[in-house]
């Protein structure tokens, strides 16, 4: 592989993936960060890691409201409608 | 649009006093009202709180409620003000420097050492040490699950807040910067490094759990 000076560096890269996923990459740096990802596999690796962690993410489940906080909130809504 | 007219319904039977339709808002809101008060306020405890009296706030405005703004964001904006007056009765200083910010004080997504030196003569700041592929398998087990949510809990409540909200949550970026009064930049900034040390925290234990 020749290294050109303009060409990203792994640790660079790293740095540019969430730009990348959300669409914020300008066009020339985005086709620098997709020609890097066709040629090395770690960075590949990398990429696909962090899109499996934001999926993995959205498997969490949400944090649920206790049975007594729900009650309490459903006692104002009542004392709000009557009030 | 659909959105819209839903949130008109919804209004109306809130304010028609339907119980079910409350307690399905409570429900829906609740976690992530929980997760952005913890920003502003030092523990669980205090962010409930904090969220309980967000409701009371609600309910004591929903008539006067015009709709200018979505529920949601209307819903957030009582949150942080009520979480800003009690951190501010709890002493605590704002972490309004993180949130508007948090470019000040750099950090790397992966660790410098992973990497060649960036002087190095035939391969600068390529992998030292690189990322193996993860086992798809392991990735959907429990105990991953409950290293994950470890991880998040470590995270400094401004980037929990923004991957929680991004991530688990399912909001879009500028549900996001609403709700929390962030610049698309610093929004995107604090979930890169969110995401990073998640991503982090798994490739660790990950690779404990192969060996």
């Amino acid at each position: 592989m020749n290294e050109q000076v303009e060409q990203l560096s792994c640790q660079e890269l790293v740095e540019l993936v969430t730009d990348y996923l959300e669409g914020a990459l300008p066009e020339e740096a985005r086709l620098r960060f997709e020609d890097h990802i066709g040629r090395c596999g770690a960075c590949k690796i990398y990429l696909e890691q962090m899109r499996q962690t934001i999926v993995v993410l959205g498997h969490l489940p949400e944090a649920a409201l206790s049975p007594d906080a729900e009650r309490e909130l459903l006692q104002a809504f009542r004392g709000w409608r009557s009030g | 649009m659909g959105q819209a007219l839903a949130e008109e319904k919804l209004l109306e039977s809130l304010r028609a006093g339907n119980e079910e339709a409350f307690r399905e808002l409570v429900r829906e809101y609740q976690p992530s009202l929980v997760r952005v008060a913890r920003i502003y306020v030092s523990n669980q405890a205090a962010a409930e709180d904090v969220a309980a009296e967000t409701w009371l706030g609600v309910l004591k405005g929903l008539d006067r409620f015009e709709g200018r703004s979505s529920l949601r964001t209307w819903i957030f904006r009582i949150l942080t003000n009520i979480a800003k007056t009690r951190a501010v009765r709890d002493g605590r200083t704002l972490p309004f420097s993180a949130l508007q910010d948090p470019g000040r004080v750099p950090e790397a997504a992966v660790d410098a050492d992973r990497f060649l030196d960036p002087e190095h003569p035939r391969w600068p700041g390529h992998w030292a040490v690189k990322p193996e592929a993860w086992p798809e398998d392991a990735l959907l087990a429990a105990e991953t699950r409950d290293r994950l949510t470890e991880a998040i809990e470590a995270l400094p409540a401004t980037q929990r807040a923004v991957i929680s909200l991004r991530d688990i949550e399912g909001w879009s970026s500028e549900e996001v910067r609403n709700a929390l009064d962030l610049s698309e930049t610093n929004q995107r900034v604090l979930l890169h490094r969110a995401r990073s040390k998640v991503r982090a925290a798994l490739e660790e234990y990950l690779k404990e759990a192969g060996t």
